[in-house]
């Protein structure tokens, strides 16, 4: 029996690494209010001045307070680093100072390069030799196998956001089986994996047994950053102060090494409550210690950083990292998910002020306890800074033990993992279709040559039959184009700490994604309900304008007649997508999310049939476009709730903005 | 079957009755308030009609959100198109929703008969009534017509045991004097089913209608009552 374990109810998560086993034993539901809360301490007060000083710096020198040049970021690579060592309650940052961005070139040498010259920094000469001469990068394995087609495609923006350059992030390590299990167990269980037996040495099992091997490794430097801190990890976590620690440390070493466009935290602070009660209950700890663990641990997460391009924080609205801990939720057993913890986890919005990071996301059910309810709902309220996702639909497909990644894509945790697929931009292929698949903005051939549509006004038949045409076309080379990356990414720059918290066998998404789906639903009602005029360039024909003559039903008005067009816009596409192989026969998904990136995409967008102008934004995510839903808030929620979950399993976002004024009166 | 000219639709009311309330705003009105905020419900016109059973049609589509709240109708001034409004209403009950009207109570004839507003109320949960200005003269100088009919609504409301919220929107220099809101609660106090009294500070956010619609904007100039103001008349008032 392991120290850790004292206490702990339950036997198969202490034979099998099994998390949700261990928290179904042992957590204790709560469904009191929040008067159990307290304040920051004097302690918590003063490091978060002196974090809060650092973040105005921050700001004021453009975005970025600091640059590594030289070292290449491993798990090991850092002496430790801190805020304030006698203060921090919660140890460990990336670099050797807090907010100093680390520089992680496995991912592509050009774009760490570009990222310090933005910002005045310049990248030591040894290191662009060495991943110029001698180790290649996941971007130029991609770029040694792209097809001319797929590089024009790109281009265009018909296919964009690609994670080519980039970390595709998108993946949750269960760094709680660090607290429960400690490392020196985690390698047992990886070495069990590996030696289990004869088998064929097929290339499937030649890349995951180099991969257990790289988990391996990835563990024991874990163990050594740590005890770079002081810590040792071998053994569970015996504390509440150890598990939060451990479970930091887990994420850390993840932020360490890749440079993800998402890196979640999980799902924590239910499982970290069952040693905060432990500890609670042995009088070891008080409820002012078990918040201020908490405010620590949220203020490192607070001040996770990348170095990253300005085209790449244009393209995502600011500097996100998407450290998203999904709060509460149900069981499938029907008691509720929410424990004292999820409290001091919002709480901290309280206790710090509001802030985007971490992405906090309550999962909603109608079943949840209403004192956390009408919790979420002051704090809201306060901080606007809580992100709600339905519970009561993801559980059907997730069970109770999954987290978010970034901010809608659904994975149960350590058992899945996903391989993030960025968008395609249906707004253009639109486009496409009525011009030959010639690019609007570019001017040239895009797509495999096809006779544009030459009538005066559109036909819907017609533009459906060469968007179904174009989507064809275009549901092909996106797969292609993901397999493609995602085969590289693990190649050369495989997320081996994060995957070392995984199952040996995990279920892999093929996360797609489509941008502009309110245009193309408004502009194919437009054609089918009133009358559509083309306005044609005398030189290129290409179609530049749209007139439409009368009113037609736009989506956002919870108006069937476009809101069916929008549904088959999404399964058709997302059948076209099923139709391919996709790399490590991963399972295929699709996201209508587009929360920032949206002004991007309008931008390399010519004029679109409902009236949109060339350039504008598009609307976000699956939301109508701005100003089209004029019946409120029900009737636009109610179109956006009828795209069907079954074939946007990735997830489905309404970005909702209100003021508090209008959500009622006392 | 009757035909409801329609302003427009919100099907997430907050702020106007209980809960959350689909609301039905009906176009035309007799009155002409310096501060009205939606001057483009004056007019009727026949821009977007709509029957009984259609608008129940589309009410039925959000009985889920509205189970706690209900339907209010407002405008406009849509006792104006009480022979609608009666049919919906009764249609509504049947279905056990919460039914609200808001109205200045300007129809009412405290000299003659009442059928239809008495029929009405027999499907009607709460009443919103807008009490411009206690002071007749004011009352004209404020809307261009008589306070009378209104206080005799009030009571007529009253009488009949319907519930009420009394509204007084706060227009500093119009509605803000001391005595006048003193008056008022003296009014309201006696009526004896007024379930709430609301403060409604006057805010300039419809003035770009008074521009798109070439109307000349009544008050020019006058600003949103400051929290004091808005602090006495709710001390006096509620």
């Amino acid at each position: 029996m392991k120290k850790g374990w004292e206490g702990f109810k339950g036997n198969l998560w202490k034979t099998d690494i099994n998390v949700r086993d261990f928290i179904q034993h042992n957590y204790k539901p709560y469904s009191g209010d929040e008067h159990f809360l307290v304040g920051p301490t004097d302690r918590t007060k003063k490091i978060w001045d002196k974090v809060f000083n650092l973040l105005q710096e921050e700001h004021k020198k453009g975005g970025t307070l600091d640059m590594d040049t030289d070292i290449i970021s491993t798990i090991v690579s850092h002496e430790p680093g801190y805020i304030d060592k006698d203060l921090e309650l919660i140890v460990g940052l990336q670099t050797d100072k807090p907010l100093k961005r680390a520089l992680q070139p496995f991912g592509g040498i050009r774009m760490a390069t570009n990222s310090l010259t933005e910002y005045d920094y310049k990248i030591d000469p040894r290191v662009t030799e060495i991943f110029t001469k001698y180790r290649k990068t996941h971007n130029q394995g991609v770029y040694d196998v792209y097809t001319t087609e797929m590089r024009l495609a790109r281009k265009a923006g018909i296919i964009t956001g690609l994670p080519d350059a980039y970390g595709r992030g998108r993946i949750i390590g269960d760094y709680r089986r660090i607290a429960l299990y400690g490392i020196d167990l985690l390698v047992l269980d990886k070495k069990n994996q590996l030696n289990c037996g004869r088998f064929t040495m097929t290339e499937d099992i030649i890349r995951l047994r180099e991969e257990l091997t790289e988990q391996i490794n990835a563990l024991q430097d874990m163990k050594d950053m740590a005890l770079s801190y002081g810590i040792d990890m071998s053994e569970p976590a015996k504390t509440a102060k150890e598990a939060i620690q451990f479970t930091y440390f887990g994420f850390l070493a993840a932020v360490k090494e890749q440079n993800g466009a998402a890196m979640s935290i999980g799902r924590v602070s239910t499982f970290l409550d069952i040693y905060i009660e432990r500890d609670l209950e042995r009088g070891i700890l008080t409820e002012e210690e078990a918040q201020e663990l908490m405010d620590d641990f949220v203020i490192k997460l607070r001040i996770i950083r990348f170095a990253r391009t300005q085209a790449y924080n244009e393209l995502f609205t600011g500097d996100p990292t998407w450290v998203t801990e999904s709060i509460g939720g149900m069981g499938i057993d029907g008691r509720t998910l929410v424990t004292k913890n999820s409290y001091r986890v919002l709480n901290t919005l309280n206790n710090l002020g509001p802030a985007p990071e971490p992405n906090m996301t309550v999962l909603w059910s109608q079943s949840l306890p209403v004192n956390f309810k009408n919790f979420c709902a002051k704090t809201s309220i306060d901080t606007s800074a809580i992100q709600y996702e339905n519970d009561d639909l993801m559980r059907q497909y997730y069970g109770d033990d999954y987290g978010i990644a970034c901010c809608v894509s659904a994975m149960r945790i350590g058992k899945e993992m996903q391989f993030f697929g960025a968008r395609a931009n249906l707004a253009k292929a639109l486009l496409y279709a009525i011009n030959g698949g010639v690019d609007e903005v570019l001017e040239r051939q895009v797509t495999p040559k096809f006779s544009p549509i030459t009538s005066e006004y559109l036909d819907y038949d017609m533009v459906k039959e060469k968007f179904e045409q174009v989507t064809d076309w275009l549901a092909e080379l996106y797969v292609n184009t993901l397999n493609a990356i995602h085969y590289m990414h693990d190649k050369y720059s495989y997320e081996r700490s994060m995957m070392a918290l995984h199952d040996k066998h995990v279920k892999r998404y093929f996360a797609t994604g489509i941008a502009g789906l309110s245009v193309v639903a408004d502009s194919l009602s437009a054609i089918k309900y009133s009358k559509v005029k083309v306005i044609r360039d005398e030189k290129t024909n290409l179609a530049i304008d749209f007139e439409i003559e009368g009113e037609y039903p736009s989506y956002g008005n919870n108006d069937e007649r476009v809101d069916i067009i929008a549904q088959k816009i999404v399964e058709e596409f997302m059948n076209r997508i099923r139709n391919h192989y996709t790399y490590r026969n991963s399972f295929p998904t699709l996201s209508i999310l587009t929360i920032t990136s949206n002004v991007v995409y309008g931008k390399k967008t010519g004029t679109t049939p409902d009236g949109r102008k060339a350039g504008e934004p598009f609307a976000p995510g699956a939301n109508p476009m701005h100003g089209r839903d004029i019946n409120g808030a029900l009737a636009s929620l109610s179109s956006v709730a009828t795209i069907p979950y079954e074939h946007a399993q990735d997830g489905i976002s309404y970005t909702f903005s209100i003021v508090p004024e209008a959500l009622g009166k006392d | 079957m009757t035909i409801a000219n329609v302003h427009s639709i919100e099907t997430f009311g907050t702020v106007d009755g209980p809960g959350v309330r689909y609301i039905l705003f009906l176009r035309g009105c007799p009155l002409r308030c310096k501060y009205c905020h939606n001057p483009d419900t004056w007019k009727m016109s026949n821009d977007r009609l709509m029957s009984v059973d259609e608008v129940i049609n589309d009410i039925k589509k959000y009985l889920v959100f509205i189970k706690s709240g209900g339907v209010t109708v407002s405008g406009g001034e849509p006792l104006l198109q009480i022979d609608f409004l009666i049919e919906l209403f009764k249609k509504l009950k049947n279905m056990h929703i919460h039914t609200c009207v808001d109205t200045s109570g300007i129809t009412y004839n405290k000299n003659g008969k009442n059928n239809k507003i008495e029929a009405l109320i027999k499907y009607t949960d709460l009443v919103l009534l807008d009490l411009k200005h206690i002071d007749n003269k004011k009352h004209i100088e404020i809307t261009k017509k008589s306070n009378e009919n209104i206080l005799a609504f009030a009571q007529f409301l009253d009488q009949h045991h319907i519930p009420m919220w009394i509204r007084h929107v706060l227009v500093p220099g119009l509605t803000t004097d001391e005595k006048d809101l003193k008056r008022l609660k003296d009014f309201i106090n006696t009526l004896s089913n007024v379930k709430k009294v609301e403060v409604i500070p006057y805010h300039t956010l419809g003035v770009y209608k008074y521009e798109g619609l070439g109307i000349e904007y009544p008050l020019k100039g006058v600003k949103p009552p400051s929290k004091k103001q808005i602090e006495i008349a709710k001390n006096i008032l509620t």
